[in-house]
């Protein structure tokens, strides 16, 4: 019942307890005695006055909690960075890869078929200019190929 | 809509310096009261306030609400509290060797207190001055520990379980403790409990 009692005068305890209480309080004198003094010493208690804290009070917290040096980052929270920057990291090391790649691959220019055949062709045609413009193959007889294409050029006119 | 303690408290920790500004609005005035009724010193028990306060800006970033920001609250300013009442002790105890017999100890820093002028009558006045006096002397005579399960059972309202985790003890422990400090006031303050009785 003791420790029913402050509980009791400090009203604490719920109905069902307060009620087991009081049942006692009606049957025992000494308990109830208690709760009658302990009631008094409470209300003694009240009679305390409040205080309230000086005007320089907060003004002295907000210069103390200033003073508070900031929390040093540690090397760990440099590591962490953010999602965003990590996303741009990663999207910025995915093309440097792909155009690696390209660079590294031997591509063909894209070139369409009738120009690509012309081109095989060229080396075959510089080496006819270059007999045709020869100035000492000029100067050697005619052939029987030439002959012959002379002697079909005046029927051709 | 009023933010709880652990909603502010958690601004805090997120970098919401307006939240720590109304966390020190809601609990300057019960932390000082509190340490001037444990320490007895005004002046101590502010220091001891912005203290507590300065301890829980400091521990914003590790805050875990696992318990309520009371219960923290007030076993940092208890174990403050304590450390004080101890360190004092042995001051006074060091002093006393040398200190003026006349000096009036018991009154501490009382004077200082703000007692609003209700009564015209001043021997009216004095009377009650005695009686608060007489009830102060009471609850400093009572171990440290009994203090302080005595203040915050009373003025603060705490709760057994809260009382109990902030002076680390059981609740049957705590309860058991107040019973003793109760009696001891009850003990202390006979005659002004006899005459309460009898109104």
């Amino acid at each position: 019942m003791e420790s029913r009692i402050l509980a009791y005068v400090g009203g604490r305890l719920k109905v069902r307890g307060r009620l087991e209480v009081e049942k006692h309080l009606a049957e025992c004198a000494a308990c109830c005695l208690r709760v009658s003094e302990f009631s008094a010493v409470s209300k003694l208690l009240d009679e305390l006055p409040l205080i309230e804290p000086s005007p320089e009070f907060d003004m002295r917290v907000h210069a103390r909690v200033a003073a508070e040096p900031q929390p040093k980052a540690s090397w760990w929270d440099w590591m962490r960075v953010s999602p965003r920057i990590a996303f741009a990291a990663s999207m910025l090391l995915l093309m440097a890869l792909w155009l690696g790649y390209r660079a590294g691959t031997p591509n063909a220019p894209n070139i369409p078929n009738n120009d690509q055949a012309m081109m095989q062709d060229l080396p075959v045609l510089e080496d006819h200019d270059v007999l045709q413009n020869f100035e000492p193959l000029k100067d050697l007889p005619p052939g029987p190929e030439d002959d012959d294409a002379d002697a079909q050029q005046p029927q051709r006119m | 809509m009023v933010r709880t303690d652990v909603q502010l408290m958690l601004d805090v920790k997120a970098g919401d310096g307006n939240s720590f500004e109304l966390l020190l609005q809601r609990y300057r005035t019960p932390l000082v009261n509190f340490l001037f009724r444990m320490v007895r010193n005004r002046e101590q028990a502010e220091d001891l306030a912005q203290e507590v306060f300065l301890r829980v800006y400091r521990a914003r970033q590790d805050y875990v609400p696992s318990a309520k920001f009371t219960t923290w609250l007030f076993r940092i300013a208890t174990n403050l509290a304590l450390n004080s009442v101890r360190d004092n002790r042995y001051q006074k105890l060091e002093v006393s060797i040398d200190a003026p017999v006349s000096m009036d100890a018991e009154d501490g820093d009382e004077r200082t207190m703000d007692v609003p002028e209700k009564h015209p009558n001043i021997e009216q006045h004095l009377v009650e001055e005695a009686r608060r006096k007489m009830i102060r002397r009471a609850i400093d005579k009572l171990p440290e520990k009994q203090r302080a399960a005595v203040l915050l059972h009373k003025y603060e309202e705490l709760d057994y379980a809260e009382i109990a985790k902030i002076l680390n003890c059981s609740e049957s422990a705590l309860k058991s403790l107040l019973f003793r400090a109760y009696e001891a006031l009850r003990v202390e303050l006979a005659p002004l409990v006899a005459q309460q009785a009898r109104q």
